[in-house]
């Protein structure tokens, strides 16, 4: 269907010169943009290009720049965000050079990473962009040409009449173009027209990072910078003593200071960092609770029996259910803190300059480094600027400014220029990790095999609300009760990739299994009937999600697995519901000598229309990989306040050896385009657990898999078949 | 500190720093060649592959001083402008995600593709189980690695 919209105001501001100069101020490492290769630079193009709107700027040659505003820390934006401005623009991709824009909360709304919402947010902001610069455009022509504009066509940068013959390249009219106003309403394209949407368009930095070209935050380097590592307090402790003397005898160190719970050496680079961090002598104190996992375990227990729990929902009469039950099935279930582990660690740049302060470096949450910056310091947030460099990895951890602020601090104290980084071990002790989390489950099944009751009860470590009270099994149960209760701990807790909903999932896709066997049913049967309740006689009032949509991930994953069809293979199902978008994922499972070995998955998802389908299949590889490994491998255990797993020689992550075919499908629904960074990731954790007991008979009822005493006579693989 | 000439990317190039210092830190802080990156420190995650005489060396467990007159090659001197078989596999294949660990998988592909140049997949599997892709790219890297045995 052809949509006609109006244009906001923000995003088409007038159409005007761009300044390149200010852009590529602090890129002087950046110039990633080969002379040999391509005419001209992408700063050479700026300089003469005029700029139609927050996100696209076209020079007089017929390049086109495009600006992805939001961070790219491995989701694909950098080039997603452009292919869908170009599309509507009619551009030749060929002629396209992205730019990741600095922060800008005058020209963008949301200029940041997080919870999938990148491509839903935008998709219609970015076409309308692409549309009204084309309109301009056309404008422009059919004005030069003396022409009707409705006669004129634009193909891959290329403006045509095909009555007179005229034809001329985007770049010709932009002189033109800059003296009109661009429309309030555009119409857009109908998406079986869409040319550059849907296909497998190259990651834009290809070249950059396959040639070891700077583009992270922790290649960012700057004349006179210094470099600092930081000493960070265990959790619930702050500090008591301080003796530096060791650590500033090494040679490099230029200083020792001290802020809050944390110690920063500094000096001009870092291996010498990374030595006089182990020389300096902290004595510490308690100031709050200091927690092991042994106090963990037994918080657990006391607030799951008798802890005072928010009640999220609560449908019918849950204790008749209970009490007129022909069979009730019940289970608890728990998963550990876990590290977001990116690749390349913390790091940040600041320059404090009286009032004025840079930052550039790796954030999810650019806006929330310039706002925590501007209070710390007293300033106006405009003081800020904050440049977004390429990030290696993000998983949630940078959502956080944690790091940034310590840049700030240490830059303030120093006067200078200062880059924080955080080696491997900082990392895993320094805190923001996925919250513990323990769960109980019960289930009444009436005498014919029906769910007649369901109620949840979870137990977070600075979880917030552990549960998602609207999500399926939610509607399909007659009585319902769902209740949270937060332990508010010492050790910090973050958003880690698809949070909560990263172990809910597969805690409740266990769980939905012992039901199922307990009345008798098959697993994907019985889930069908669920949704089919669902969907004739929802319960309740509020559903988090579209039936018909999970009916059609569970069906087709259950065609595309052969569900059933393999006595020789044992499978294990799970369908989830997260961030707009429906998984359902089906892991297979063959015995070999006695051992369960995990050979495949195949995963259906239903994201709406998939803009790039290389990047939708990463993601979906990516999130099944991401979540099976934390599931078999992940585990950070705590002594006194300090995880006991350091780096990852006792923090065990997935490797190639470890990674099973995975089968990746989609259903076209014909809705716009949800996020795919972290739907793929919730259903892993109970397809495998799932399979794991139809092969085994062995329920896993907690993470780590490989760490629970199921598996400690024998062995739990995964293996490419 | 002590005075060392490095031999990299087919240059020599004199630092002044402790002897204990690991190569990784020579070619990122004192060299500026950032390509090699910082990941785990200890030899576990292989981010920070390079070849020392054309094998698959973790530079940030090699100190300076035990790299003598061996050849060092980092992911800025593979090749002359980004066209090693494995490089033009990566791109073709699409292989990253945030692509921070890309440059050790590269360096430790083009090593083991230099000593076995027609791997079986298992042969793949083993040797690039050295590196860790938090990301999860491993199909693809996979796939990639097999595609440059067949091109090269």
């Amino acid at each position: 269907m052809t949509t006609l919209t109006k244009a906001s105001r923000r995003d088409f501001l007038k159409i005007a010169s761009t300044t390149a100069g200010g852009l590529f101020i602090g890129f002087n490492w950046f110039s990633c943009d080969s002379p040999k290769v391509e005419v001209l630079s992408t700063e050479e193009i700026l300089s003469q290009a005029k700029s139609f709107n927050s996100y696209l700027s076209i020079s007089p040659t017929g390049d086109v720049v495009i600006y992805s505003p939001n961070p790219e820390l491995g989701q694909n934006i950098k080039t997603s965000f452009p292919m869908v401005v170009a599309e509507e623009l009619e551009a030749d991709w060929e002629k396209v050079r992205v730019v990741q824009a600095t922060l800008d909360p005058a020209k963008y709304d949301r200029q940041l990473t997080g919870g999938s919402g990148a491509m839903p947010h935008s998709w219609e902001r970015l076409r309308k962009a692409g549309a009204t610069a084309k309109f301009v455009l056309v404008a422009a022509a059919a004005k030069t040409w003396n022409v009707p504009a409705e006669e004129i066509t634009v193909e891959k940068g290329i403006i045509s009449h095909k009555g007179s013959g005229k034809k001329g390249h985007f770049g010709e009219f932009v002189a033109e173009a800059s003296t009109m106003t661009a429309p309030e309403e555009v119409t857009l394209k109908d998406k079986k027209d869409f040319k550059i949407i849907g296909t497998p368009v190259k990651n834009v930095d290809s070249k950059e990072m396959y040639t070891g070209q700077p583009m992270y935050g922790l290649d960012f380097y700057r004349e006179g910078m210094l470099h600092a590592m930081i000493q960070r307090a265990p959790f619930g402790m702050k500090i008591k003593s301080v003796d530096d003397s060791a650590a500033r005898g090494v040679s490099g160190v230029k200083d020792v200071i001290t802020f809050g719970t944390s110690v920063a050496v500094v000096g001009t680079s870092t291996w010498p960092l990374l030595k006089a961090k182990k020389l300096i002598r902290v004595e510490y104190e308690p100031e709050g609770d200091v927690e092991s996992s042994a106090d963990h375990d037994r918080i657990f227990k006391e607030l799951l029996a008798t802890g005072k729990a928010e009640i999220k929902r609560e449908n019918g009469d849950v204790d008749a259910a209970f009490k007129n039950a022909a069979q009730v099935v019940s289970a608890e279930y728990q998963c550990p803190f876990l590290s977001h582990s990116p690749m390349e660690p913390e790091n940040f740049f600041a320059h404090v300059q009286g009032d004025k302060v840079e930052l550039i470096g790796p954030t999810q949450t650019p806006d929330r480094a310039r706002q925590e910056t501007a209070t710390l310091l007293g300033i106006p947030p405009e003081n800020v600027t904050v440049e977004i460099t390429r990030l290696g990895g993000g998983f949630g951890r940078r959502l956080r400014a944690d790091y940034v602020i310590e840049a700030v601090e240490v830059s303030r104290a120093m006067n200078a220029p200062v880059k924080v980084t955080w080696s491997r071990e900082d990392e895993l002790t320094g805190g923001a990790y996925r919250p513990a989390v323990r769960y109980r489950f019960e289930a009444a099944l009436d005498a014919t095999g029906n769910m007649v009751g369901y109620k949840l009860r979870g137990v977070g470590m600075n979880a917030g609300n552990c549960t998602r009270e609207n999500n399926f099994p939610a509607g399909a149960v007659e009585n319902v009760l769902i209740e949270s209760i937060e332990h508010k701990s010492t050790i910090t807790t973050n958003a880690w990739r698809a949070p909560i909903t990263n172990f809910l999932a597969y805690a409740e896709q266990s769980f939905m299994d012992e039901v199922a066997l307990a009345a008798k049913k098959d697993p994907v049967q019985f889930r069908l009937e669920l949704l089919q309740k669902t969907k004739t006689s929802p319960v309740g009032g509020d559903l988090g999600y579209d039936v018909d949509r999970m009916i059609g991930v569970v069906k087709t994953a259950a065609e595309k697995s052969n569900w059933g069809k393999n006595p020789d293979v044992k499978q294990g199902f799970s369908v989830y519901f997260s961030h707009r978008s429906y998984v359902a994922q089906v892991a297979d499972i063959t015995m070999e000598g006695g051992s369960p070995v995990l050979k495949k998955v195949t995963a259906v998802t239903d994201c709406g229309m998939v803009v790039n389908p290389t990047g939708a299949n990463h993601q979906v590889r990516g999130g099944i990989v991401d979540g099976m490994g934390h599931a078999m491998y992940g585990n950070l255990t705590f002594e006194n306040g300090v995880p006991k797993q350091k780096n990852f020689d006792s923090y065990r992550l997935i490797r190639m050896k470890e990674v099973p075919e995975v089968d990746v499908h989609y259903v076209d629904s014909g809705f716009d385009p949800t996020g795919l960074g972290e739907p793929a990731l919730p259903p892993t954790g109970g397809a495998i657990a799932n399979a794991i007991f139809a092969a085994t008979g062995r329920r896993l009822r907690s993470q780590p898999f490989i760490e629970q005493k199921e598996f400690s006579d024998i062995k739990l693989e995964i293996r490419r078949g | 500190m002590a005075n060392f000439n490095l031999k990299i990317n087919g240059k020599t190039h004199p630092v002044d720093v402790e002897d204990d210092t690991p190569l990784l830190w020579v070619l990122r802080d004192h060299l500026g060649l950032v390509g090699t990156k910082f990941s785990c420190g200890i030899a576990q995650c292989g981010a920070c592959t390079v070849h020392l005489n054309g094998n698959s060396t973790f530079s940030c467990v090699t100190p300076v001083s035990s790299v003598g007159n061996a050849e060092v090659t980092t992911i800025e001197g593979l090749s002359a402008d980004g066209d090693h078989p494995v490089q033009k596999a990566w791109a073709e294949v699409d292989v990253a995600q945030c692509g921070y660990c890309q440059a050790g998988q590269i360096m430790n592909a083009a090593a083991f593709l230099n000593e076995n140049s027609n791997p079986t997949m298992d042969e793949i599997d083993n040797a690039m189980n050295r590196n860790i892709c938090r990301c999860g790219t491993y199909h693809k890297i996979r796939e990639a690695v097999a595609l440059a045995a067949k091109t090269k």
